[in-house]
């Protein structure tokens, strides 16, 4: 068997635009999402929430609300059984917010849940939990870092620990003060909310005291169920959490937030399932959101245009516990050959839940910034936006001095320039117009790390012809069912309609959960290894079988292709899976296997310092690849200058990812990815008064997505890219790349229309026009 | 399901003086609708329903009875009384679309009525626009053309892209785009969902 090699075997199905195999339920409505989950007796679970932002609970009278019909239970601190742990109190509490609500009478921040009503309607639960009287002792909240109030600190660790408040390489401010050209900018992100337009959802069902059921809408079982075990005292296999269909997270539903345990301990209590959904309201205020920031970054280069230095600080508002923040920094150390860098982080308390990765965090907004200012500095030196950034093209990753494992981003550049027709672009800013409105193109880079990850998969192959493949993934709509179908089928050789994949239960191998694309392949490689242990089975079967064309052959010489076992020296000697087993009389055939994504993948399969095989002296490199997808975005906007308006009117992405799975559900999830970045860059903005430190526009009327006549049509391609080095198939996670990158292209194309360079998102009609005012 | 489905006994008069009968008291007040004459109004007025009664509605063409509250919203009618969970809610506000079903032909968000008030009507859900196992050209177009991804917006997107075919506004992309812009979608299937649209308006009826 030739074994823990990158293949390039042939696929059938891998990479075709097959249409989702989870489609016909989607369409049909016969897909069941967490809260449809139809459990006999299910009773329902409404939070009430604060209306302050700090301050503690002085009284909470329920007289009124006890006599709505129906009412199991309400409550609130003072009667919530109490869990046999909190966040704070579990080693290791790696689930984001670290503080959990109804514990005390103390209020953190507005829409805190402060009780939570049990009722046989979801609208006696609901009435009842509006006739609930808290009475606060409210105290001034600190809204954000802006607020007078706030003192910003340094963090010293971000991200729960795992990266450094504070990173330098080269001596970035002796040679920002040296440089020919010194750039200097502060640019503002508001706060933005996932939205997936499925709210979080909860239900929760015991039997008995020591076996539990969570339906959650959770892009992690794995996690919510090691959280639950963590906060219940449970071990972890008496919890089970299942998630078969959930409608979008973009990273909100990939931590464990109050709502989940808070119905769980309800449950309990009332000795019903109790199913809790989040009102979209509550979704402002439940499931975390990204930061309110602001970044200045000093940039300095030659008189050509060359990076010399990157000095990078980043300001932004965290919750009174958690000292999270998204890793600006990363994109600004890695996408450009410039050899001096630092970046360092301050953060401010503020009465706010804690904040959480939000689609491409740390890449969108410091892309922003690193990407808008290197169009200044191109205009500047009348340099072609895209010419500076091949000027500055990184032929390794200077963060860490690695070679990549693969890049295409100059096919990336030339593929997308050449569908644009970036050549035809009028470089001087202001001077093109259609009719009434300035028209401006405008580009910028996009890249995302491949995180390293591991995960189980088991394949199950019956003798008649069809499989069974389990993994405990997600699919947050990015196509998971699908893609894994796909890889199966041509794994085992059998047609996808052969091919039955499992996903979202704790029940199932573990997985790594749909977050920092890391799900298609590390769950992709662990199909192949368990496939791998099927053939290996089959193999030996085969060679002791005397009606085999393989028998008495040495294992060793034998290589599995689409299902098909043949003597590698004798291609035409062999026959496939199915036949050898089906003369065996054994009905079925298993297989485990784990699939390593990323660096784990590489020290497995390459040892750990790895030969380079794109360098001519297979010298051995330090700590193997630096491993990062990469693409461009080319986009044109309109902007009226008489009502400040912005209209996306063309839009080109271009992307290297390695193998691409499906085509088409590749291709719709790098134009969401960009419509997602467009909705950050021209309106996603939650406003959080300064006074009471609650959201003013905490609805979707209020915080204005993306619309479908906000969109034009979209157009996304992929350069071909093989990087042997990632994973079993080659695969690159695609859930981040399109986003990144997206608002210094609308940005840039906003300032090639104008003239004006707008550095506080989102790009508002009332910014575009206050900006028009002012002289160019 | 929690709540009481205990089939009823029929009313097969569906017609709006049978709803203000069922709705009446302020709040057959306030949902009456401009034109219906003084008389009625006043005739709402001195009815009333309070608590729990029998509400019959007909779904896919099969009147089926709950025992509900007047104040359940069709959408909590259809999910928590019904068990058709086709119908999506996203924002309970009217905000995003995911809701929309037909009721009599035209697209409404069933969040924002109740089901009291559409007793008589056909209301069409998304469980209902397929013909046994062969697809509704709108969602064949949709599964064909990858209008969606997490899939959470797309019966209501579907329900409204059939009725916007249907009152001819479907004549152009930009037109598609203008008019399903109440149905949001958060993986951006929005390029993908206009192809849809626009390749089934011309295999409906």
């Amino acid at each position: 068997m030739e074994t823990n090699q990158t293949k390039n075997a042939p696929t059938n199905v891998v990479g075709k635009p097959m249409d989702r195999v989870d489609g016909p339920a989607k369409v049909t409505g016969a897909a069941r999402y967490s809260a449809e989950i139809s459990v006999p007796g299910t009773v329902y679970g409404v939070l009430k929430t604060s209306t302050i932002a700090k301050g503690r609970i002085t009284s909470i009278d329920t007289t009124r609300a006890a006599k709505e019909p129906g009412i199991l239970n309400i409550f609130t601190h003072q009667n919530l059984p109490k869990p046999a742990k909190t966040p704070k109190q579990v080693e290791k509490w790696r689930a984001a917010q670290s503080y959990l609500p109804m514990q005390d009478d103390q209020v953190q921040y507005a829409g805190q849940p402060v009780a939570l009503v049990v009722a046989a309607t979801l609208e006696a639960a609901t009435q009842a939990a509006a006739l609930i009287q808290v009475t606060y002792q409210a105290e001034a909240p600190i809204d954000s870092f802006h607020d007078p109030k706030a003192e910003l600190f340094d963090p010293q660790k971000i991200q729960q620990g795992k990266k450094d408040s504070h990173v330098v390489r080269g001596n970035p401010q002796q040679a920002y003060d040296g440089a020919a050209i010194k750039h200097e900018a502060t640019y503002v992100h508001a706060i933005n909310h996932h939205s997936p337009m499925e709210p979080a959802a909860t239900l929760a069902v015991w039997e008995g005291a020591d076996k539990l059921t969570v339906y959650e809408s959770s892009q992690n079982v794995t996690m919510h169920q090691g959280a639950l075990a963590d906060l219940l005292g449970m071990p972890r296999e008496q919890i089970r959490v299942v998630t078969k269909y959930i409608g979008g997270g973009f990273g909100c539903k990939g931590s464990f937030w109050p709502h989940t345990i808070l119905t769980v301990l309800a449950a309990k209590a009332v000795n019903r399932p109790v199913k809790l959904v989040l009102t979209r309201q509550q979704m402002f205020t439940g499931v975390g959101h990204r930061e309110d920031q602001e970044q200045t970054l000093k940039m300095g280069a030659t008189a050509d245009g060359k990076l010399v230095s990157l000095v990078h600080t980043k300001r932004a508002t965290t919750s009174p516990w958690d000292n999270y923040t998204e890793s600006n920094g990363k994109i600004l150390d890695m996408l450009y050959a410039c050899p001096n860098y630092s970046t360092t982080y301050e953060l401010a308390r503020a009465n706010v839940m804690t904040s959480v990765w939000m689609r491409a965090p740390g890449e969108a907004p410091g892309s922003f910034a690193l990407e808008s200012s290197l169009d200044d500095v191109a205009n500047q030196l009348g340099i072609d936006p895209l010419e500076i950034r091949l000027r500055n093209y990184a032929d390794h990753d200077y963060s860490n001095n690695k070679p990549w494992s693969s890049k295409s981003l100059k096919q990336c550049y030339t593929r997308g320039a050449e569908l644009f027709g970036w050549d035809k672009r009028n470089a001087k800013p202001g001077q093109n117009r259609k009719g009434r409105v300035l028209v401006g193109h405008g580009m910028a880079t996009a890249s995302y790390p491949v995180h390293s990850s591991q995960g189980t998969a088991r394949v199950r192959l019956f003798a008649d012809g069809h499989a069974v493949v389990e993994a405990g993934a997600t699919d947050l709509g990015t196509g998971t069912y699908t893609v894994m179908t796909q890889v199966s089928a041509d794994a085992l050789g059998l047609p996808p309609e052969k091919i039955r994949f499992e996903l979202g239960d704790t029940r199932l191998p573990t997985a790594p959960g749909s977050g920092g694309s890391v799900a298609a392949g590390t769950v992709a490689s662990s199909i192949m290894a368990a496939a791998e242990d099927v053939w290996d089975k089959v193999v030996k079967m085969a060679v002791a079988d005397k009606k085999s064309p393989l028998y008495k052959a040495k294992p060793a010489d034998v290589k599995v292709e689409l299902g098909r076992m043949f003597l590698i020296k004798d291609p035409k000697k062999g026959e496939t899976l199915l036949a050898t087993l089906g003369r065996s009389g054994q009905p079925d055939i298993e297989g485990s296997g784990t699939g390593k994504y990323g660096a784990g993948y590489e020290e497995k399969n390459f040892g750990q310092n790895g030969a380079d095989e794109n360098n001519d002296k297979k010298e051995k490199v330090s700590g193997g690849h630096s491993m990062h997808s990469f693409g461009a975005h080319f986009c044109e906007v309109e902007v009226d200058p008489d009502l400040g308006t912005v209209r996306i009117t063309r839009w080109v992405g271009v992307h290297g990812v390695g193998t691409v799975l499906n085509l088409k559900t590749a291709t719709s999830q790098m134009t969401g990815g960009a419509i997602y970045g467009i909705g950050a860059a021209l309106m996603e903005d939650t406003f959080r008064d300064p006074n009471y430190a609650r959201y003013t526009n905490a609805d979707l009327a209020g915080y204005h997505v993306p619309v479908n006549a906000d969109i034009p049509d979209i157009k996304v391609e992929f350069v071909p890219e093989t990087d042997p080095y990632i994973n079993y198939l080659g695969v690159k996670g695609i859930g981040e790349l399109g986003m990144v990158g997206v608002a210094a292209a609308v940005g840039n194309a906003i300032f090639n229309a104008t003239g004006r360079r707008m550095r506080s998102l989102p790009i508002t009609p009332d910014k575009v026009l206050e900006a028009l005012r002012q002289p160019a | 399901m929690s709540a009481p489905t205990t089939p009823a006994p029929l009313n097969p008069d569906g017609s709006r003086r049978t709803f203000m009968k069922q709705a009446g008291g302020f709040l057959g007040l306030a949902l009456a609708p401009p034109f219906i004459s003084q008389a009625e109004r006043l005739t709402a007025l001195s009815k009333k329903v309070e608590g729990v009664s029998t509400i019959s509605l007909k779904v896919n063409g099969a009147v089926r009875a709950i025992r509900a509250e007047p104040r359940v919203t069709l959408l909590d009618a259809l999910r928590e009384y019904l068990d058709l969970t086709g119908s999506k809610k996203g924002c309970d506000h009217g905000q995003c679309g995911a809701c929309t079903v037909l009721v009599d032909g035209k697209r409404v968000n069933s969040c924002l009525t109740l089901a009291v008030m559409t007793q008589g009507k056909e209301i069409t859900t998304i469980e209902g626009l397929a013909k046994g196992e062969e697809l509704h050209p709108m969602q064949a177009a949709f599964l064909k053309h990858d209008g969606f991804q997490c899939g959470y917006c797309t019966p209501g997107q579907i329900m409204s892209a059939v009725a916007c075919v249907q009152e001819g506004h479907a004549g152009s992309a930009d037109e598609v785009r203008e008019w399903m812009s109440g149905n949001l979608c958060r993986c951006s299937a929005y390029p993908n969902i206009t192809a849809a649209i626009l390749e089934a308006k011309t295999q409906m009826g």
